[in-house]
């Protein structure tokens, strides 16, 4: 039992730190904090039930044309939305969160909710490990995030965008004068915020089924990652996840289902009281961000 | 030729800036009306309704006490997104109140209205140091918590809630009381927020440093703060209980978070007249579009991104401008 509970909580980590990264990316380079981010995971999912079922398209071209639309989304919402209240954190998050509201209620309003509305896993097989049934998807989703988190490093090190994006996040005048232009940048991370939560729906959706109700749950759990590891930290993110994924599944095994939120919550609450910048949270030294 | 707006304010406004107001029924009318507007409607309009729309002025009033302590938070530079908590905190201790010790209404929304207060500003006092987003956060994750508590805990009725409260007596009383509550929060509270004692909160919301540098322990002034509006919150909170005759979970729902503030947005912050005016429009819009049923919360959020966006200031403040200024189009001198 505690094996086969270790496991799960190594894989609810690798499903946190999915949801989170995304909305960690944008709030890590323009300081955008996207509450509009659980909507686009819906809306990203519902985009690609929509593609396989009533146009019928393969699958991968499903996920990428969903892909494509967050990612264009993103980048209407800051240069429609966002830019215009550049700056006022407050109006950007009551901004952000209409958006999300408007989002998800629509989906509610227009009834899509139910077991029907769920997306294939990729491959229906289930492996043992340690004693424990592991499927296919949820090995899928642990490999994905180690991947992404690799990548994106390595995106933010070894790339020209990356490298502005990280001079952005670190001083944005300064930035200013090599000639990276902070509202182009901004765009493209709120588009690829947008974009991960797509992915992130894509790979996390099969365990479940799609409905409005998730889109709150995953706002609140990449809230929860990103406050307990330090808004914008990327190492934060990753610590964070372990402390949420392990302490829920283990409340969940030993304790009960009914807690495994407010644990979570009490996490977060503890946490903003102690240490408000987080664990590994830097915004207030305004170093290193991402 | 380039033009820009020139705004002058109206010979009136001069006119009746200080004591030779009194010299014309027109100035003294001028100056009382905007004052008289709310009053007069407050207390007329139920006399005019049938008994549905009564119910919709009653819940005009409960969300814009709500909005107005949405208001008096966010003028203190403490920005909430759950104001869910303070109604429901509220109305937790009125039913728990009337439900286990069978007090009448009239003891425990009083007691509800100020437990109420006295606890939400407990809850918060740990992110109390937090500003901005960060506290923004807190609040919109404290009522889902407790939501889940309620959930897991099983207290108060759990899932199932409270319900058979005392009702108040009487259908007027009832309106008559919330609406009245209304009124002495609404010019209350303005009339503080325009003392000293409301700049020192506005201080805090404008430059928190600066305030700590003049002395001034804002801790404590944020403290009151919140449980000014923590108060007003759990006594729409207890009221709607006792109206109800029931309290359970749907007491912390969204609803009672995001239509205050869409209210607030949309009437005009900073004011808590905009508040209340917002309430007053957002309210009866949603009764009228009952019939679209979800799609209600879908237009607050349209509201609120257009609001924020293309009209900041809100409605008020507009109202307000064209009532003491006008405007015309001049010619730029020299470009």
């Amino acid at each position: 039992m505690l094996i086969g509970t270790t496991i799960y909580a190594l894989i609810n980590t690798a499903i946190l730190a999915l949801m989170a990264i995304g909305f960690n990316l944008t709030f890590g380079i323009s300081g955008i904090a996207n509450f509009a981010y659980g909507a686009v995971y819906i809306l990203a999912a519902y985009g690609v039930w929509m593609l396989l079922t009533l146009f019928q398209l393969p699958y991968p071209v499903a996920v990428l044309a969903a892909v494509g639309v967050n990612l264009l989304l993103g980048a209407l919402i800051y240069r429609f939305v966002l830019l215009r209240i550049r700056g006022q954190a407050l109006s950007e998050v009551i901004a952000t969160f209409g958006i999300g509201l408007a989002i998800l209620e629509l989906f509610r309003y227009l009834g899509l909710v139910g077991f029907e509305y769920h997306l294939p896993v990729f491959v229906d097989k289930s492996f043992v490990i340690a004693g424990t049934y592991v499927d296919f998807q949820r090995i899928a989703i642990v490999v994905f995030s180690a991947v992404l988190i690799l990548g994106l490093w390595f995106f933010t090190h070894h790339t020209a965008i990356g490298l502005a994006f990280r001079g952005i996040a670190q001083d944005e005048r300064t930035a200013l004068t090599f000639g990276i232009d902070s509202n182009k940048m901004a765009t493209l991370s709120m588009a690829m915020g947008a974009a991960l939560a797509a992915l992130a729906a894509v790979f996390i959706i099969p365990l479940g089924s799609i409905s409005p109700g998730e889109g709150y749950d995953v706002l609140i759990k990449a809230l929860a990652v990103c406050i307990i590891g330090g808004l914008g930290s990327t190492g934060g993110v990753i610590a964070a996840s372990f402390i949420v994924g392990f302490a829920e599944r283990f409340t969940d095994t030993y304790i009960g289902s009914h807690w495994t939120m407010i644990v979570s919550l009490a996490a977060i609450l503890v946490v903003l009281t102690v240490k408000p910048s987080g664990l590994f949270g830097n915004q207030k030294e305004l170093e290193e961000r991402i | 030729m380039k033009k820009r707006k020139e705004r002058i304010d109206r010979g009136i406004k001069v006119r009746s800036r200080d004591i030779f107001a009194l010299c014309s029924w027109r100035e003294m009318l001028y100056l009382a009306a905007p004052r008289l507007l709310p009053v007069v409607v407050c207390l007329a309009l139920p006399l005019f309704l049938g008994v549905y729309w009564q119910k919709v002025l009653l819940s005009v009033a409960v969300f814009a006490l709500l909005a107005i302590s949405w208001d008096i938070l966010a003028q203190t530079g403490m920005v909430s997104l759950g104001q869910a908590l303070f109604f429901g905190i509220g109305a937790y201790f009125a039913g728990a109140l009337n439900h286990y010790f069978g007090l009448s209404p009239f003891i425990t929304i009083p007691a509800a209205t100020i437990l109420g207060g006295l606890v939400s500003t407990l809850l918060l006092l740990p992110v109390l140091r937090l500003r901005g987003i960060y506290f923004s956060m807190v609040t919109l994750i404290i009522p889902l918590m407790l939501v889940r508590v309620i959930e897991a805990t099983k207290v108060f009725g759990g899932t199932e809630g409270l319900s058979g409260m005392t009702p108040l007596p009487s259908r007027w009383l009832e309106l008559y009381l919330i609406l009245g509550g209304l009124l002495l929060v609404l010019f209350g509270f303005r009339r503080m927020m325009n003392s000293d004692y409301g700049l020192v909160l506005k201080g805090i919301n404008d430059n928190d440093r600066s305030v700590i540098n003049a002395g001034i322990n804002i801790y404590w002034f944020k403290i009151q703060a919140l449980f000014i509006g923590g108060a007003i919150g759990a006594f729409a909170g207890a009221f709607m209980t006792h109206v109800y005759m029931f309290v359970g979970m749907p007491v912390f729902a969204l609803d009672y978070s995001i239509l205050p503030i869409a209210a607030a947005v949309v009437g005009g912050p900073g004011t808590l007249a905009g508040a209340t005016f917002g309430a007053f429009l957002l309210v009866p819009l949603s009764e009228a579009l009952r019939g679209f049923g979800g799609l209600r919360i879908v237009l607050y959020g349209v509201f609120l991104v257009v609001f924020i966006v293309a009209l900041p200031e809100g409605m008020f403040h507009y109202i307000q401008r064209k009532y003491h200024q006008f405007e015309r189009w001049v010619e730029v001198e020299n470009d």
